[in-house]
């Protein structure tokens, strides 16, 4: 994928920007409280980077960012967790789904600073500390459900999200609860077969 | 993307604050510097995209307000509140029961993601996906008034038959909408100048020679709520949308339809229709056509005729007068013919 394109108005590189906010125990930047500005004299207000704080795969963090990253963005650039991926960056291909309090939205479609103090899952929290895969990561292995892997993390946790929500209950169902998700290899089959045997494994977890 | 300032307040009055003391009374709410966000699934796109460059956005998912996240469901009708998110409306139990056309309406729409994620209100004020709005370097009356409209002789398979002009045939994509119209519904907004009522046949404007004006909102005016009157016997209802693909694709053409029904005579029937028009739009030529007539292929037919009278077909979206009658009589059948 090219890269994000370096934030035209900020007065630091992107490379620079993100060095200093990449750390989980980066030090807060305090940002400066609100003051009285005339409407039209918002541009030093533009530049403020905002710090946000949530929860990533049960681990805290403290990110300054530019209001314009994508939740998408914060993730891969600023925490380093490329296992979500960027396709269509405009939420129509389902690459980039995360689990925000449990539920599985677009990443790319949501600013990283409205997020704050949520909990966000991504593909790297799944598997448990002793290495073992979670049943829908398992599921995708024995059903080889991909070909060449780019929408799988996106394919996973949406897949999670849709047995939590309760559409699941049978091929059919998973085919249209799923179609957020666009596999250009077309394993759908063999996503279904992943989805089918997952949450059987997860009703009995 | 234009850089922003984030504001996130936490009751409506400071929320209308903002957003009055950064536009003014001229500023539709799309074009205006300071604008509201809830889901972000619309707005965060078309600001990615340069077609909406707010440099505030005040993010409303903090108002602390528990009614609008809440769905209410009494003998007075539904109350939505504007926060609710379309996968929850989708799965509320109470509404798939009593007002399936408006279940099916959310079920239908967008993909499981985005329903998690869009905002009822939101889903409401969702601009057109026309492909010419969308990129900026395409002439658009509606993202620059006056430039020009490429979609008139441009590739308009997906443009709208109905409530267009020489300025515009953008298509209204929503579905929800189309629901919410058919059953009276009526928007709540609150801004600088007060709390008012909408009804929601009145929030969206056609297109004539202002098409960037696309609503009846303030730019400092929040929707609320959303609420729909009583009808008991909604539950002979439903939405047929038909689309490209079976699920995830916007519709060519679709149809709200509930039925008041003495055997087969029609008491009452209330049609809407989607992905034919510029705005939600309310088929009452239809609903007149049925009203006391025993509904069967013929009724129906003549019904859909009338709802399509006026359509106005371009080069490539001709089949759309044909498939949405086709569509709406489907509809009509079907509905008939629920077991309630």
């Amino acid at each position: 994928m090219s890269q994000p394109s370096v934030p035209s108005t900020l007065g630091l590189s992107r490379r620079n920007f993100m060095t200093g906010t990449v750390s989980a125990a980066a030090a807060p930047l305090l940002v400066s409280s609100a003051k009285a500005e005339a409407p039209a004299a918002a541009g030093a207000e533009l530049r403020e980077p905002v710090v946000t704080s949530m929860r990533i795969n049960k681990q805290a963090y403290e990110l300054s960012l530019d209001t314009r990253t994508s939740l998408l963005d914060a993730l891969r650039d600023h925490v380093g967790l490329t296992g979500t991926k960027k396709g269509c960056d405009h939420g129509q291909c389902g690459a980039c789904t995360v689990l925000v309090d449990g539920k599985r939205v677009l990443s790319c479609l949501s600013f990283a600073v409205m997020n704050a103090g949520k909990d966000v899952t991504t593909v790297e929290g799944l598997a448990s500390s002793d290495g073992k895969l979670h049943p829908m990561q398992q599921a995708f292995i024995d059903h080889d459900a991909f070909q060449c892997g780019y929408c799988t993390p996106g394919q996973i946790l949406s897949a999670i999200g849709c047995i939590n929500e309760g559409h699941a209950k049978s091929e059919d169902d998973i085919r249209d609860y799923m179609s957020g998700n666009i596999c250009r290899c077309a394993a759908y089959p063999n996503i279904v077969a992943a989805v089918l045997q997952a949450r059987d494994q997860m009703k009995g977890a | 993307m234009r850089p922003f300032v984030y504001e996130q307040p936490t009751d409506i009055s400071a929320a209308v604050a903002i957003a009055s003391r950064f536009t003014t009374e001229d500023d539709q709410p799309t074009r205006a510097n300071a604008q509201f966000i809830a889901g972000g699934t619309n707005l965060a796109d078309y600001m990615k995209l340069g077609v909406a460059e707010p440099n505030r956005l005040v993010d409303l998912n903090r108002l602390k307000d528990p009614g609008l996240r809440q769905i209410r469901v009494t003998d007075e009708g539904i109350r939505f509140g504007a926060l609710v998110r379309m996968g929850e409306a989708a799965d509320h139990a109470e509404l798939k029961r009593g007002y399936p056309v408006i279940a099916d309406s959310l079920r239908l729409a967008a993909s499981g993601q985005i329903r998690n994620m869009a905002s009822l209100a939101g889903n409401v004020l969702q601009r057109t996906r026309c492909e010419y709005f969308r990129e900026t370097s395409w002439h658009c009356n509606k993202r620059v008034p006056g430039s020009g409209c490429a979609a008139m002789e441009g590739f308009n398979r997906q443009h709208a038959v109905l409530g267009g002009s020489d300025a515009c045939i953008a298509t209204y994509h929503g579905d929800f909408a189309q629901a919410l119209i058919a059953l009276d519904a009526v928007v709540r907004a609150e801004g600088s100048r007060g709390a008012r009522k909408i009804p929601l046949a009145k929030l969206h404007r056609q297109p004539r020679d202002t098409p960037e004006i696309e609503t009846d909102l303030a730019a400092d005016e929040i929707i609320t709520a959303i609420e729909v009157p009583a009808v008991p016997w909604a539950r002979r209802s439903l939405y047929l949308k038909i689309r490209d693909r079976e699920s995830y694709a916007f519709a060519l053409a679709s149809a709200a339809v509930a039925l008041d029904l003495d055997g087969d005579n029609v008491r009452e029937a209330r049609i809407a229709l989607g992905g034919v028009a510029t705005v939600p739009w309310r088929a009452k030529a239809a609903e007149e056509a049925l009203q006391g007539k025993t509904l069967d292929e013929p009724s129906a037919g003549a019904a859909a005729d009338a709802a399509f009278a006026g359509a106005e077909p371009r080069q490539h979206n001709a089949f759309k007068i044909e498939l949405g009658k086709r569509t709406l009589v489907r509809a009509l059948l079907e509905t008939r013919d629920m077991k309630v």
